[in-house]
C-alpha cells in the first residue's frame, strides 16, 4: 500500500504569485495534474470547456478557475486554495492573483506561506510586478522564495537569458533580506522542470520546481515560545488553558509569565487531545495547567519568564490596507493580536511605500486599499507583541471596524531593516 | 475513539515536525476552540457522514476533559439512509451531546416547501436550516465542508460570513491572514465555520484510520438493491425510486458520501475496511462529488448558486 503512504515530510504551505498571463494558472494546473490531484472527470470538464472556446488542447489553467464573477471577467480576483500531495509532502497552495491592485491578496496568501513561488515570463524578465511580489514576500517574512522563470520554450531555452533574470531577482530579494532564494527555468505549458526534469535545458542542474517544494527545509529559525490562551477548559477538578503554540515549546515544570499582567507561575501539566504529555511544541494545539490559581483568560499570553515579550500600548506597524475603505489618523478601531482583541486609535500614518521604486512618500494620514505604510496605533490596554521580524504569529495584528466587523488592515509590528 | 492524544503519528517527532495529519488536526482544533470562545451560540452540523463525524471527533478532542460546549444540528431530508440515522443517534448518545433536528418533511407537510418533480430533496434543505439557525439564534454554525470538494469552494473562507438572510456574498468575505479568524458580525448575521477547510478526502480517511473512528456501515461494501439513473446507482426507497423502466438489481456497493437517498449514488466496490477504502480512493479516477452527487452534475455553477442561497 505504498501509494497511500503519502506526505511523510509533513505539510508545506506555499503561495504563488505572478502577473497576468505569466502562466500561473497553467503552472498550478500542471502541478495539480502531474501530482494526480486532478481526476479524469474534472479533466474531461476542462477539455469540454476548452473545445467550446475553440482551443486545440486542454487549457490546464481552467482547473484553477474559480467563482462565476471571475469567470466572466476572465481574471482571478481572490485567494484560492489548492491541495496536492506527493510521497514526500502534503501541500496547501494559496493561489494569489497577480493583478496590479490586488496586493492585499498576496499579503493574505503570503501570511501563512513557508514558501512563495514568483513567476516571470522569460521574454519579459523582471518587471514591476515581480518587484511587488518580492517585496510582499519579504514583508510577510516568507522564509523561502522560488523564482519560476516561465515560458523558457519561447526564448529557445536560453541559459544566458535565464541567468540574467535569476541574477537580477536574486540580488533584489537578498537586499530585502529574503533568507533563501532559488531560481528555476521552467515551461509550465510543456511541463519542463515543473515535475519532470527538462530534456531541453541540460545546462540546468538544479531541482525541478516540485523537487524543490518537496525538499526545502521547513525547520526555520527557532523562535521564543509563545502560547496565546484561546479558551479556558473547565471540568470537575480540572482547569486548563487551551491554545495553539505559536512558536517554540513548553515543558512541564517550565517557569512562565502570564501576560500582560505579568504573573509568574509554573506549568504543572500539558495535555494533547486529552492525553497527558511532558512537552508540546508549535504548532500543536494543547491544554496547559498552571501551578497557581492565577487569573488567566482568553487573550492572555503564556511565555517563558526568561524570554517573555514586553507588553506595549503604543505600536508601530507596517500596515497593508485590505478593505476597500481607507483608514485615517484618528480612526477608532479594534486591534486583534493572537487571541486578544482591544480597542485602539490610529495615531499616525506615514512613509507610504512605493513597492516599485522602494522609496517612501508622505501618506497624508490616510491608507487606501492595497497601500503599504507605517501605521502607529495606541491601544486601550497593553498587548504582548513581538516584533514581526522575530515572530510571525505574535508580531501580526489586524485592525477591525467595530461596527461592521470588517477586517481593515493587516499590521506587522516593527519596521524591517531594509525599510527605506 | 480508541486513542487519546495528539501527535502520535509524527514520524519525525524528534525534530519537532508534525506529520501532515497532526498539523491539520492542530489547525482544526484551533478553529473549533476559536468558535467556542468567540461566539455566544454555536452549533455543529452533524449529518452522520464521514466529514461531520471527523469534525465531531476533533471537537471532542479539542475540549477534553470537558464536554463539547455546543449542540449538534442535523438537517433531516426525510430520505436518509436508515443506517445513517441509526449511527447518528448512537453517536449522539455516546458523546453525550444534544441533537437538534431540522426536518424537511415537516416543512413539506406544512406547505412551506414543495416536493420537486425529481423528488430530490438536497435543494430543500436550505430553508429548514436557516429557520433552525434563526429560531435557535445560532451565531456560528460549524460545517464539515472542505475546499478540495469543488471549484467554487476553493475560495471559501474558514470563517464565512452570512447576512441576515443566510446568504453568502463573495464581496463581503474577509481576508484571512495568519491564524487570525475574524468572527465579528452584526445582529442577525451568522458565520459558517469550516474547520476541515484544508483537508482532502484522503486526509479525512487517513485520519479515520489513524484515530480508529467509527462510520456508518454504508461507507463499506454491502449487497444492496440499486437501479441506474443518470449514470448513478440509486437505492429504492420511500423517496420514490425506481420509476418505470428502471430495473432493480443487486450489486456489491458502497457510498463515498451519505446524503439524501434520492441523489446520493452508490459506487461498485469491494472495499470492506478503511484500508481498502483508502487504497481505492488513492487509485480512484473520479472525484467524490462527480461519482455520487446527482445535484452537482446539474451545472458547473450549481454549488455556487446554492451557497449564495445559504446552503452549506
Ligand atoms: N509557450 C508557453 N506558453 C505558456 C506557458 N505557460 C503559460 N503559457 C500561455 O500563456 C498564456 C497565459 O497563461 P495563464 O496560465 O492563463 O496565465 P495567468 O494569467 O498567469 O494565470 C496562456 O495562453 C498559456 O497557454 C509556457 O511555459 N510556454
Amino acid at each position: 500500500m505504498t501509494t497511500t503512504e503519502i506526505a511523510v515530510g509533513g505539510l508545506l504551505r506555499l503561495a504563488t504569485a505572478g502577473s497576468v498571463d505569466d502562466g500561473k494558472s497553467t503552472l498550478v494546473g500542471r502541478l495539480l495534474h502531474d501530482t494526480s490531484a486532478v481526476m479524469p472527470d474534472q479533466l474531461e470538464a476542462v477539455r469540454r470547456v476548452s473545445r467550446d472556446k475553440g482551443l486545440a488542447q486542454a487549457d490546464l489553467a481552467l482547473l484553477t478557475d474559480g467563482l462565476r464573477a471571475e469567470r466572466e471577467q476572465g481574471i482571478t480576483i481572490d485567494v484560492a486554495y489548492r491541495y496536492f500531495a506527493t510521497a514526500k509532502r502534503r501541500f496547501v497552495l494559496a493561489d494569489t492573483p497577480g493583478h496590479v491592485q490586488y496586493t492585499r491578496n498576496m499579503v493574505t496568501g503570503a501570511s501563512t506561506a513557508q514558501l512563495a513561488v514568483i513567476l516571470v515570463d522569460a521574454r519579459l524578465g523582471f518587471v514591476e510586478q515581480t518587484g511587488r511580489h518580492t517585496v510582499v514576500s519579504a514583508l510577510l517574512r516568507v522564509p523561502h522564495v522560488a523564482l519560476a522563470v516561465n515560458k523558457m520554450d519561447l526564448v529557445d531555452h536560453d541559459e544566458a537569458r535565464f541567468a540574467e533574470i535569476a541574477e537580477e531577482f536574486t540580488e533584489y530579494a537578498r537586499r530585502l533580506g529574503v533568507p533563501d532564494v532559488v531560481a528555476i527555468p521552467i515551461s509550465a505549458l510543456c511541463g519542463d522542470n515543473v515535475v519532470e526534469p527538462s530534456p531541453n535545458m541540460s545546462w540546468y542542474a538544479g531541482p525541478t520546481l516540485l523537487e524543490h517544494l518537496e525538499t526545502v527545509d521547513t525547520d526555520g529559525v527557532p523562535e521564543a515560545t509563545r502560547f496565546p490562551v484561546q479558551y479556558v477548559v473547565r471540568a470537575a477538578d480540572f482547569r486548563g488553558y487551551a491554545g495553539q503554540l505559536s512558536s517554540g515549546m513548553l515543558r512541564v515544570g517550565d517557569e512562565v509569565a502570564v501576560l500582560p499582567a505579568g504573573h509568574h507561575t509554573r506549568i504543572t501539566g500539558i495535555e494533547l487531545g486529552g492525553a497527558p504529555v511532558q512537552e508540546a511544541f508549535a504548532p500543536q494545539s494543547a491544554v496547559v495547567r498552571l501551578a497557581d490559581a492565577v487569573d488567566v483568560a482568553r487573550g492572555d499570553m503564556i511565555a517563558p519568564v526568561a524570554t517573555q515579550p514586553i507588553p506595549a500600548d503604543r505600536l508601530l506597524l507596517v500596515g497593508c490596507q485590505l478593505a476597500s475603505r481607507p483608514i485615517r489618523v484618528g480612526d477608532r478601531v479594534l486591534l486583534r493580536h493572537t487571541t486578544r482583541t482591544v480597542r485602539a486609535v490610529v495615531e499616525g500614518i506615514d512613509e507610504r511605500l512605493d513597492v516599485h521604486s522602494l522609496r517612501t512618500d508622505n501618506a497624508l494620514d490616510t491608507l487606501y486599499t492595497n497601500e503599504i505604510a507605517l501605521v502607529s496605533v495606541r491601544t486601550a490596554e497593553p498587548v504582548a507583541v513581538d516584533p514581526y521580524e522575530a515572530n510571525r504569529h505574535c508580531g501580526a495584528v489586524l485592525l477591525i471596524d467595530e461596527a461592521s466587523g470588517d477586517t481593515l488592515t493587516a499590521g506587522m509590528v516593527g519596521v524591517p531593516t531594509w525599510w527605506p | 475513539m480508541t486513542e487519546r492524544g495528539f501527535g502520535v503519528r509524527a514520524t519525525t517527532r524528534a525534530r519537532h515536525i508534525l506529520s501532515h495529519l497532526d498539523a491539520l488536526e492542530a489547525e482544526s482544533v484551533h478553529i473549533l476552540r476559536e468558535v467556542a470562545a468567540e461566539f455566544d451560540r454555536p452549533a455543529l452540523l452533524f449529518s452522520g457522514g464521514k466529514d461531520s463525524t471527523v469534525m465531531l471527533h476533533l471537537a471532542r478532542k479539542a475540549f477534553l476533559p470537558a464536554p463539547i460546549p455546543f449542540p449538534l444540528l442535523h438537517v433531516d431530508t426525510g430520505h436518509n439512509f436508515p443506517e445513517t440515522l441509526e449511527f447518528r443517534d448512537r453517536t449522539v448518545e455516546r458523546f453525550g451531546v444534544r441533537l437538534l433536528v431540522a426536518d424537511v418533511q415537516s416543512y413539506i407537510d406544512a406547505g412551506l416547501l414543495q416536493e420537486r418533480a425529481d423528488r430530490t430533496r438536497n435543494p430543500l434543505q436550505t430553508l429548514p436550516l436557516l429557520r433552525a439557525i434563526e429560531a435557535n439564534r445560532f451565531d456560528a454554525v460549524l460545517g464539515g465542508g472542505r475546499r478540495d470538494e469543488e471549484k467554487a469552494r476553493a475560495k471559501e473562507r474558514v470563517f464565512s460570513l452570512r447576512d441576515e438572510f443566510g446568504q453568502w456574498d463573495p464581496r463581503r468575505q474577509r481576508p484571512e491572514l495568519w491564524r487570525l479568524y475574524n468572527g465579528r458580525h452584526r445582529p442577525g448575521e451568522h458565520l459558517r465555520v469550516f474547520p476541515l477547510s484544508n483537508w482532502t478526502e484522503l486526509d479525512v480517511w487517513g485520519y479515520i484510520r489513524a484515530e480508529d473512528i467509527e462510520l456508518p456501515s454504508i461507507y463499506f461494501t454491502h449487497r444492496r438493491e440499486v437501479f441506474l439513473r443518470g449514470g448513478m446507482w440509486l437505492a429504492p426507497g420511500s423517496w420514490g425510486g425506481p420509476g418505470d423502466g428502471e430495473p432493480v438489481q443487486e450489486r456489491m456497493v458502497r457510498y463515498r458520501t451519505v446524503g439524501d437517498m434520492s441523489c446520493t449514488g452508490a459506487v461498485d466496490s469491494p472495499a470492506a475496511s478503511v484500508d481498502e477504502v483508502i487504497a481505492e480512493i488513492a487509485a480512484s479516477r473520479v472525484t467524490e462529488r462527480g461519482s455520487s452527487r446527482a445535484d452537482d452534475r446539474m451545472s458547473e455553477a450549481a454549488m455556487e448558486d446554492r451557497k449564495r442561497e445559504g446552503y452549506f
